[in-house]
């Protein structure tokens, strides 16, 4: 289903055709062999291609993204280039000013790396475990959540909900992430669950 | 979007207001080039702010920001005295001729029914008259029709009130409305592009609906190049809102439960949806099985049908939601004691900022999970000027976890045109980087192994969520994409012949056709059943093919519902299913079956002259009457920001929208005109994307630093320089910032008054590759529109004044 051969296919026939047509166009027929047979191969070439989506608006632009590595084969994959995806049907291959950072944002210096906890009154983050910072997390969930669950309201109807702990999820997650989040936010009971849909 | 970005194409008039997509959605707004280019499209743009898109246009008209309703009531009468209107639509499939009950009214800026304590109407009177057969009654010539209220409703917003309240001049008011009005004839379309600068107001939702039933009257839904198109904002939020990631809503627009509905029997009985007109689909008639397969989906086996399939695990509300003004409100009264921000900044993101760092400052615990270090993640962290806080006085345990970013994840993202788009990682995560489905799996198992081990309050839909993953550590992307696109849970024999099976168990759904009320199906979120079938997943579908050229690209993704790209598309042909134009057509009658470029948006074998078009309506047809439907008004009105310069000129008494809800201590510290002579509204630059791009180098390097942006006229009444330092301050709070001072924003002549618009760009906080600096919601009032509570962020009031900048 991926799209690597019919990019391919047409990288393939670029790398003939671009003598042939824009030299010609303009005229240099006569070098137009030599200059063709000196171009290095294109730099991307023995990159890995990947089909994303850009991150930003909901226009939804195809990107094709370049990287050292293949991470379908388990490989360290580090990618180097973003560009628009010529064969979607909205960008034809462009990008806004927005997206054509999209790798800046890929490596941006203040990416977060590990996870960190900012002590009552400190003036710092610290870093901690997976495992320290998973466990205070559901530690702080179940007691708040056994402490102030509302389990019927004043007239004895059934409500069980739980109001004092609020979730606020992500338009930029997949439908995935949403709907894996969805069933581990309602299952607490949590009634205050937004996203930025409402803002 | 009712239609989608390629189709754009396919318009003769775009109309660009209470958006910018020049700017905003740069590589969507090409398909407006496309059709200026190809078809001869004309752009009309009407923004307060001459930007870039109105730059390109055909016609622009400046306008106040948050007098939309009354430029679009102003078209709607221009359209009804001219008689511009595509009739045989109207009579035809919207309810224009349906009756109103008797005692409806409209007073003073009122509608029949307020109650001034409340905030809030009696809406009993909002609805049909009912003929004894138990349908709508219909005539048009009645006194009470929808169209003669209409007609009656939208009669003051005249050419001269449109330039009193909105400060359009009447020539420019009446080119744009000619233009718009030459759009009702059946060959002739145009299509609405918003996004923000419609949403952000105390009646957003309003503003949408007055532009929905102008292209009703136009005749523009459901056709090629018309439709309303909400441009929208980041990559997946229309997909987090069909999921129902929102206090009140459960995938697909179901509704959470209300303590008012403590049975699922007492749930339902609201929900029935019986058909208002004779032969209509009610396509909510089957709420049951999109309901029942949801809960199936949640808890599995757990679901039963002798515990009404768990309907006690919902939680169930007391007030209509706990949206996030609400919960920052209760934060700040201290009664919330946990919050989870995933990929949110709501520091930044919401507004007037000191309420929103004192209620933060209450919190005993803080999780933020973000491929970025986000402001709201070091709200207690000492920044100077720009985060002006002592840390030690803080309690509040916060927790930064780090996640992958979209580079690194695969999975769907749902575009403004109902695209799903699969896409694929292509990067390794950074440091200890993880996917948000591991975290919020970890998270899960872990509360779960506490309740196991200790027990405690009311574990059940905890211990017994349906979470049978291959590794239930993280659940694959796959995984999680079959569950909501829903299968079989059991056999279910052909009634017809027992030897055939209608479902076979664990298949997946072709579509949501095949739901069922009895626990045999279950289903995540109905309208996304056919997303990951049986043939595949169709989100990752490639195909450029698109026959006849018509923008549809029906085997490029795959589109909700049911890979529908055009919403209403049987209104793209007559009472008889004759296309409108012959040179659009997109759907039409073959005698015995629909057939055309798109998937039928009714039942293929229904007959044109029975069923109408608006199968989601128990009507059949379009509402330019909403019934009881939204808080504020069966019609818009027109009402001014909280924060105004001149008072509603049609209703003095009236301040806002009455139906907003305001909580205690808000509306004094909403600032008058007198204290606060300008009207600032916020905007986001072609350069950045809310928050996240101040991040990235090269975003950084084009726009690197805060301004407001104001007129020449202003900048030489408060002897302010271009370049120069200005200080802005509303009622809430105070920012600084260089001034921009150009030709862009013009002074607007309202009501004898003449008003200054403030421009105030979104994009800065204190973490980044940028300049620090402020934004606008250090300024914005806390009111939110009244029906869905999107605060009011595009018009407030603030004073200016230059000041001396910091030594370089």
């Amino acid at each position: 289903m991926n799209m690597e051969l019919s990019r391919r296919q047409f990288m393939k026939g670029a790398s003939v055709g671009i003598a042939g047509t824009t030299l010609g166009a303009l005229g240099f027929g006569d070098i137009e062999e030599a200059f063709a047979s000196s171009i290095r191969p294109w730099k991307l070439a023995n990159l890995t291609e990947t089909r994303n989506t850009c991150t930003y608006c909901s226009v939804a632009c195809g990107i094709i993204m370049y990287s050292k590595g293949d991470l379908k084969k388990g490989e360290k994959a580090d990618i180097v280039h973003i560009e628009g995806d010529p064969d979607h049907p909205t960008n034809r291959g462009t990008l806004c000013p927005k997206g054509a950072g999209l790798l800046d944002i890929v490596h941006a210096k203040t990416r977060t790396l590990y996870p960190q906890v900012r002590k009552p009154g400190s003036d710092k983050f610290e870093r901690i475990s997976w495992d320290q910072a998973l466990d205070r997390i559901a530690r702080l969930m179940k007691d708040d959540r056994d402490k102030n669950f509302v389990a019927k309201n004043a007239d004895g109807v059934t409500v069980n909900r739980w109001l004092t702990t609020g979730f606020l999820a992500a338009s930029a997650t997949t439908n995935e992430t949403a709907w894996a989040t969805y069933k581990v936010v309602r299952s607490t009971g949590m009634l205050a669950f937004d996203n930025q849909a409402r803002v | 979007m009712t239609n989608s970005w390629t189709d754009i194409k396919n318009t003769d008039l775009v109309v660009i207001m209470g958006g910018n997509a020049a700017e905003a959605h740069p590589c969507g707004f090409k398909w407006v080039t496309e059709a200026k280019a190809n078809r001869g499209a004309k752009l009309i743009v009407v923004d307060p702010r001459f930007t870039r898109s109105a730059a390109v246009a055909d016609y622009y008209a400046p306008i106040r920001q948050g007098t939309d309703i009354a430029f679009l009531l102003g078209v709607i009468n221009y359209c009804i005295q001219n008689d511009k209107v595509q009739w045989e639509y109207n009579r035809n499939f919207t309810n224009a001729t349906y009756v109103v009950k008797e005692g409806f009214g409209y007073q003073d800026g009122l509608f029949t029914g307020y109650d001034e304590t409340r905030r809030d109407y009696n809406r009993a009177t909002w609805d049909y008259e009912l003929g004894e057969d138990g349908y709508v009654k219909s005539d048009i010539d009645h006194p009470r029709s929808v169209w003669n209220l209409l007609k009656q409703h939208v009669s003051v917003y005249t050419p001269e009130m449109v330039e009193r309240i909105c400060g359009t001049p009447k020539d420019k008011f009446l080119k744009v409305a000619q233009m718009i009005s030459e759009c009702s004839t059946p060959t002739k379309t145009m299509t609405s592009m918003y996004a923000l600068g419609w949403t952000q107001h105390s009646k957003g939702s309003q503003n949408i609906r007055a532009m929905a039933m102008l292209q009703l009257i136009l005749g523009n839904i459901g056709v090629r190049g018309g439709g309303m198109n909400a441009l929208r904002g980041h990559s997946n939020i229309q997909g987090l809102t069909d999921l129902g990631l929102m206090s009140n809503l459960i995938p697909g627009y179901l509704t959470i439960p209300t303590e008012k509905e403590p049975t699922f029997d007492i749930y339902m009985s609201t929900r029935g949806f019986k058909p208002l007109r004779p032969n209509q689909m009610s396509y909510w008639q089957n709420y049951k099985k999109f309901m029942v397969s949801f809960l199936k989906s949640m808890w599995g086996d757990a679901a039963t049908a002798d515990n009404s399939f768990a309907y006690d695990y919902l939680p169930k509300l007391d007030v209509p939601s706990y949206d996030v003004l609400r919960i920052f409100e209760l934060m700040h009264e201290g009664k919330v004691n946990g919050y989870f921000c995933q990929g949110f900044n709501p520091l930044l993101s919401f507004p007037n900022r000191k309420k929103l760092t004192a209620a933060l400052s209450k919190l005993k615990f803080l999780v933020v999970m973000d491929p970025l270090q986000t402001e709201t993640a070091r709200f207690w962290q000492n920044h100077g000027e720009y985060n002006d806080v002592n840390s030690a006085s803080i309690q509040t345990e916060v927790i930064e976890l780090p996640t992958t970013c979209f580079a690194e994840d695969e999975g769907s993202l749902t575009n403004s045109g109902r695209w799903l788009q699969w896409h694929w990682a292509g990067g390794t995560p950074p440091g200890e980087a993880k996917h948000d489905t591991w975290i919020m799996a970890q998270i899960f198992l872990r509360l779960k192994a506490l309740y196991e081990k200790e027990g405690g309050a009311f574990a059940d839909p905890i211990l017994k969520l349906d979470w049978r993953y291959k590794d239930p550590g993280e659940p694959s992307p796959e995984e999680l994409a079959k569950e909501i696109n829903g299968s079989a849970v059991a056999d279910v024999p052909d009634p017809n012949d027992p030897t055939k099976l209608v479902l076979q168990k664990g298949k997946q759904l072709v579509s949501f056709a095949a739901l069922r009320d009895d626990g045999t199906t279950a289903c995540g979120c109905w309208i996304y059943s056919g997303c990951f079938t049986e043939a595949g997943n169709q989100m990752a579908r490639r195909s450029t093919t698109d026959p006849d050229g018509t923008g549809a690209y029906l085997n490029w993704s795959w589109s909700w519902p049911v890979n529908r790209r055009i919403l209403y598309n049987r209104a793209s042909a007559d009472l008889n299913g004759k296309p409108w134009d012959d040179s659009r057509k997109l759907l039409w009658w073959d005698g015995a079956k629909w057939t055309g470029y798109d998937v039928p948006d009714i039942g293929p074998t229904m007959k044109p002259t029975e069923v109408g078009p608006f199968i989601m309506n128990p009507e059949g047809s379009a509402r330019l009457f909403t019934r009881g439907m939204m808080r504020d008004g069966p019609f818009p009105a027109h009402y001014e920001p909280f924060e105004a310069p001149i008072a509603n000129v049609l209703a003095p008494k009236v301040r806002g929208n009455p139906a907003a809800r305001v909580f205690k201590g808000d509306m004094e510290q909403f600032g008058d005109a007198k204290e606060f002579p300008y009207a600032a509204t916020s905007y986001r630059l072609t350069e950045h994307f809310h928050f996240w791009t101040k991040h990235s180098q090269l975003n950084a390097s084009m726009q690197p630093e805060f301004f407001v942006e104001i007129s020449e006229q202003l900048a030489k009444e408060k002897n302010i320089k271009g370049g120069g330092w200005v200080r802005v301050w509303s009622k809430r709070g105070s920012v600084k910032a260089k001034a921009v001072v150009t030709k862009r924003i013009q002074p607007l002549i309202c009501d004898g008054k003449t008003v200054h618009v403030v421009g105030i760009p979104l994009h800065w906080g204190f973490m980044g590759e940028t300049k620090k600096g402020f934004g606008p919601n250090s300024l914005t009032p806390y009111v939110g529109d009244a029906n869905i509570e999107t605060p009011e962020y595009k018009a407030f009031l603030v004073d200016i004044e230059p000041i001396t900048g910091p030594v370089a």
